[in-house]
């Protein structure tokens, strides 16, 4: 066990396990456990329903945020397609599930599967494409799923959608907020706990280096084309994944909601939250969230507001406009995301009272 | 026959307004090599410009269209300033994210002020321009098209090989530390590149209104539909815009006319990616040789 310490003041690490450590300090490991207990433990119990409905949308945001995470923010590959490979494992698992039957537990993985499958030949071009040529290319990756997922009507039912049968497990149903509570938010768990774990191993050390400079890495002896398929698979199997979560929690699905606007939110996600930051997603994906929350409450309330409806304004477009200002302030302010806010916070108390 | 040459010539037609759309957007890249997801909401913004002037100002069409191109290269002028400038030498994909922040601020502007709708401009252009071929027609809005992106592609072409301030911009676009090093105000080029550009496009915007009419979605679509376009021309030759825009034209019509009309919206996307995957520059576009 670790000594019992705070942050040390300065980098005194003296060996590769310490570098790898994910918990520098047993304080660190025992407020995680402290948060997930009263996450699991009080969180369902005592909040709205409405509340546990944002809090489910989150976990399952997040989970696809930490996927493009790895491929945008370790991997270095930009991809504009992520809405829609959320959107091909919603349409797997709802297919799985009221054509073959599947069972909700072998259904979710398998839309990650099948999404991963579609990620890596969508991934194909960043074999010889980088930078601003592979974020068209992944562009043109989300029009061409779009268009599929819409026209394949015999297997999607086109615009009509897909309703889907509750997710039951030894003969017990899975329904309401509080069930999916447990079942997204376990699988957000083990999701992120893979996903840090990925990035303390030779993939994770090959993406990063990749992301440096890929010509360097490539001179170094990783096989970039092969590493960056793998990161196109992974980063779309949280997508589909997270997809498939969604279609069980969201019921009925429609083609609709998987746009290019999708894929921005979760790009602003990762970028919002911290860049090659794996909890950096998840604070992205709430803060997203929370944003379309307040947005969508304001703009309700402004509309009936005497004075804006009689002259005649329509308030809605007020939240496209705030969502882009939150991107653009980020980047301009702080390009590093809440994560490094959530840094400094810390280090504040750390180094108090020199803090800077 | 006649199907097949009406086809032709409305794909020709389409191209071209692709390609003068897509005109600013390779003017940005090829100074600052910032790929600009705002680009559909410039044009729109340039259209309901000139739509309010002339409509609500009541101002000539002479005068609302050259404050139009005033007050855009200004706003051009304005964005470069403000959100580009302290983001030169930062990742590729702050720049791309900034310009889609932006693209979502102006959109959510335009509908506040303007609202979805459908707006047209009063006719104005001259019936003269109409244009009979036998069982062909070409409406005047097309002529004038084509009158247009001729005239803006001599001037472009003339800008960039003769004047000084366009030879500093390509050399701006080549090699940024070796224009800095050899004198060249290079924060200076990036300001009126964008400026220019941001004329450009609102011009481009008033073109597609005169056409289509002026409504924010589709003009913001437009604005996507450029990166085929470019991607085809090659992302820095303004001449090979105007020649991705007439074959991606040509291929959406053709599509639209003998396939299916879903599929005429994607098949841009998918010759997008096979073309990338085989050039992965572009037909026109300059092989980037790098060193590690």
């Amino acid at each position: 066990m670790k000594k019992l310490s705070f942050h040390p003041c300065g980098n005194y690490r003296e060996n590769y396990a310490q570098e790898l450590s994910i918990f520098e300090t047993w304080f660190g490991r025992v407020s995680l456990g402290v948060f997930l207990l009263i996450l699991f433990g009080v969180a369902p119990f005592f909040l709205s329903p409405y509340l546990l409905y944002i809090l489910n949308t989150i976990g399952i945001l997040a989970i696809a945020a930490i996927g493009l995470n790895i491929l945008v923010g370790y991997t270095g590959q930009i991809s504009l397609g992520h809405g829609a490979f959320f959107g091909v494992g919603a349409y797997a698992a709802a297919i799985l599930a009221t054509r073959l039957d599947v069972p909700f537990y072998l259904s979710i993985p398998a839309a990650g599967f099948i999404t991963a499958l579609v990620g890596m030949i969508f991934g194909i071009p960043s074999g010889r494409l980088k930078g601003l040529y592979l974020t068209i290319a992944t562009l043109a990756g989300q029009f061409i799923i779009e268009y599929v997922l819409i026209q394949w009507e015999s297997l999607t039912k086109g615009t009509m959608g897909i309703t889907l049968p509750g997710p039951s497990i030894l003969g017990w149903t899975i329904a309401g907020d509080k069930a999916f509570f447990f079942l997204i938010f376990i699988c957000l768990v083990l999701m992120t706990w893979f996903a840090v774990n990925i990035m303390r191993s030779k993939y994770g050390r090959a993406f990063i280096a990749i992301r440096d400079n890929d010509r360097a890495a490539e001179g170094m002896g990783i096989p970039i084309f092969k590493y960056k398929l793998l990161s196109f698979a992974i980063s779309s199997f949280y997508a589909g994944f997270a997809g498939a979560l969604w279609a069980y929690y969201m019921v009925s699905i429609t083609t609709e909601p998987f746009n290019l606007g999708l894929s921005v939110e979760f790009i602003a996600m990762v970028i919002i939250g911290g860049m090659g930051n794996i909890p950096g997603a998840i604070f992205g994906a709430t803060f997203i969230t929370i944003l379309n929350e307040i947005l969508r409450y304001t703009t309700g309330v402004l509309m009936n507001v005497s004075v804006i409806t009689s002259m005649g304004l329509n308030m809605a477009p007020l939240r496209e406009f705030v969502f882009g200002l939150a991107i653009v302030l980020f980047i301009l302010l702080e390009p590093k995301g809440l994560a490094e806010l959530w840094r400094i916070l810390r280090s504040n108390f750390r180094l108090w009272p020199f803090s800077y | 026959m006649e199907f097949f040459l009406q086809l032709l010539v409305n794909g020709v037609c389409v191209g071209l307004l692709y390609g003068i759309s897509a005109m600013g957007f390779v003017m940005i890249f090829k100074a600052s090599s910032v790929l600009n997801f705002a680009h559909g909401e410039l044009l729109a913004l340039g259209a309901f410009f000139f739509l309010s002037l002339v409509t609500w100002g009541k101002l000539p069409m002479a005068v609302s269209f050259l404050l139009t191109l005033a007050g855009c290269f200004v706003l051009g002028f304005l964005i470069e300033k403000f959100f580009l400038r302290p983001l030169i030498g930062e990742k590729l994909i702050f720049v791309i994210m900034l310009t889609v922040g932006l693209a979502a601020m102006f959109k959510g502007l335009i509908l506040l002020i303007w609202g979805g709708n459908l707006h047209t401009y009063p006719d104005f252009l001259p019936p003269s321009l109409e244009i009979q071929l036998g069982a062909i027609y070409i409406a005047p809005v097309y002529s004038a098209t084509l009158v247009i992106s001729v005239i803006f592609l001599v001037l472009f072409g003339l800008f960039f090989k003769k004047s000084s301030q366009g030879i500093y911009m390509r050399s701006v676009a080549d090699n940024q530390k070796a224009a800095l090093s050899l004198g060249v105000h290079v924060r200076r080029v990036f300001a009126l590149s964008w400026a220019i550009a941001a004329m450009v496009a609102c011009m481009s915007g008033i073109v597609l209104g005169i056409i289509n009419g002026v409504n924010v979605h589709d003009l913001s679509a437009i604005g996507l539909k450029v990166f085929p376009v470019v991607i085809l021309g090659g992302l820095d030759s303004i001449g090979g815009a105007i020649i991705g825009g007439i074959i991606i034209g040509l291929l959406e019509t053709f599509t639209g006319g003998y396939l299916s009309p879903s599929l005429r919206d994607v098949v841009p996307y998918i010759v997008l990616v096979f073309i990338l995957m085989v050039k992965p520059y572009g037909l026109f576009g300059l092989v980037e040789i790098e060193r590690v």
